[in-house]
């Protein structure tokens, strides 16, 4: 399958990219690694006309610890999480499940940053960031922005990046002392989530219980975390995680279906992270 | 769009459309027929090259992407005088392929997950060709292949 012709700009800055985006406005898009964004164009779902490629913008590769935060570069590919150290220690939970994305050929070009502006609610990241907590940051021509991650995410490969806006860094609040567990439900190894559940509990932190693929958009659930922050057991709290969920019915699941994934792989993410 | 990379060793440079894959580029412009096209969906792995080292589903990546990199495809294996490579050879002794039409990529991703890892179980090799679907094999020849090639030299290097 062949995409449809685009213009190919390579940009070799976060200011040149940006530089392209204000110009060629909503006919541009952002190619990082490319595997959301090429299949979808080799299907003629998505095409673009100016594909602005910021593969090789080396000042958006990096993980480093600033103060109370671990600060990962938007073009941090998912191996990379997977493997890296401080990632690891500080926050497991994001490295855990990076480590589950796709292949190990799809985790070599994938990047965080990517994953995050695609939006997709059945992929890992999203719900993963915002169980964390994370703060994204955002440049766009009138300079940078921090989106919190519950704002970020706003239906259905929707988010509250501006059209000539870039995700440039994704801040993460320190967790090395709390419970976590990411619990991913799949038939074959390298494909989406049909549910998934990232947990992060204790260390005097808010209970966080964030669930993949149960809606338009990756979702807290609330219930969940309000009955655990209000002293319910691991089951009790568990139970709750599909309400108020609207999941999605496609060939491998039917909603009810996934709802009730989502209560079993809720108590399961809550056992684990106790045991951690 | 000019591009320009070495593969296999050689250094290439063609005037490409730029939404030329790099399978394509490999495939039609240079003629290095070894990598196959499967499912073209970023699933099934026959199309599987190293990317600057790296295993990568080349039906995803545009050759554009590839500018300036090194890619290694199965024609770039070699081992000693007329020899195959480790990886093939290991393939070959524990007959771990049927029709052949995934081998190529296999192969590769194999060379890749070696690469990577140095201390491979039966687990991590399965967890480690996840990428590479093979529909004949039942993948136990596979797996013991790659878990015997892991310990030769010279497994890891290509051209």
């Amino acid at each position: 399958m062949i995409p449809a012709a685009f213009e190919y700009v390579r940009a070799d800055s976060v200011d040149a990219a940006i530089a392209a985006l204000t110009e060629h406005g909503d006919e541009a898009k952002l190619l990082a690694g490319g595997h959301s964004l090429l299949p979808l164009m080799k299907l003629r779902l998505a095409f673009p006309a100016v594909l602005v490629d910021i593969g090789r913008v080396s000042e958006l590769n990096f993980v480093r610890e600033e103060g109370d935060e671990i600060v990962v570069g938007a073009l941090t590919r998912h191996s990379e999480l997977a493997r890296h150290d401080l990632v690891r220690q500080e926050a497991p939970l994001l490295a855990r499940a990076a480590s589950l994305i796709g292949d190990p050929q799809v985790r070599h070009r994938g990047t965080i940053g990517g994953s995050l502006a695609h939006g997709d609610p059945a992929s890992d990241l999203p719900a993963v960031v915002l169980a964390l907590g994370a703060t994204l940051v955002a440049q766009g021509p009138d300079g940078r922005r921090e989106i919190g991650a519950d704002d970020m995410f706003q239906g259905f490969l929707e988010t509250a990046l501006d059209e000539d806006e870039m995700l440039t860094e994704i801040r993460l609040p320190r967790a090395a002392g709390r419970g976590w567990s990411y619990q991913k439900f799949t038939r074959r190894s390298q494909d989406w989530a049909i549910v998934a559940v990232a947990a992060l509990i204790g260390d005097g932190g808010a209970p966080s219980v964030t669930l993949v693929n149960m809606g338009t958009k990756p979702m807290r659930a609330r219930a969940t975390e309000a009955a655990l922050a209000a002293g319910s057991t691991a089951p009790e709290a568990a139970a709750l995680a599909a309400q108020e969920t609207e999941p999605p019915a496609d060939l491998v699941a039917s909603p009810e279906y996934r709802k009730h994934l989502a209560t079993v792989l809720t108590r399961r993410a809550l056992e684990e992270a106790a045991s951690r | 769009m000019k591009v320009a990379m070495r593969v296999n060793g050689e250094h290439r440079a063609d005037e490409v459309e730029s939404r030329l894959l790099l399978v394509q580029y490999l495939r039609d412009v240079l003629g290095l027929k070894a990598t196959n096209i499967g499912c073209d969906t970023t699933s099934c792995g026959a199309c599987t090259v190293l990317l600057d080292g790296e295993s990568v589903k080349s039906c995803t990546v545009l050759a554009v992407q590839a500018d300036g990199s090194a890619v290694v495809t199965a024609e770039g294996l070699r081992g000693d005088g007329d020899q195959m490579h480790p990886m093939q050879q290991a393939f070959n002794d524990h007959h771990g392929l049927q029709c052949g039409f995934c081998t190529p990529g296999m192969v590769m991703a194999a060379i890749g997950l070696v690469k990577e890892s140095s201390d491979l179980d039966e687990e991590a090799v399965r967890h480690g060709l996840e990428g590479n679907l093979c529909r004949c094999t039942g993948y136990q020849n596979i797996v013991a292949a790659v878990l015997d090639a892991a310990r030769r030299p010279g497994v890891t290097e290509t051209s």
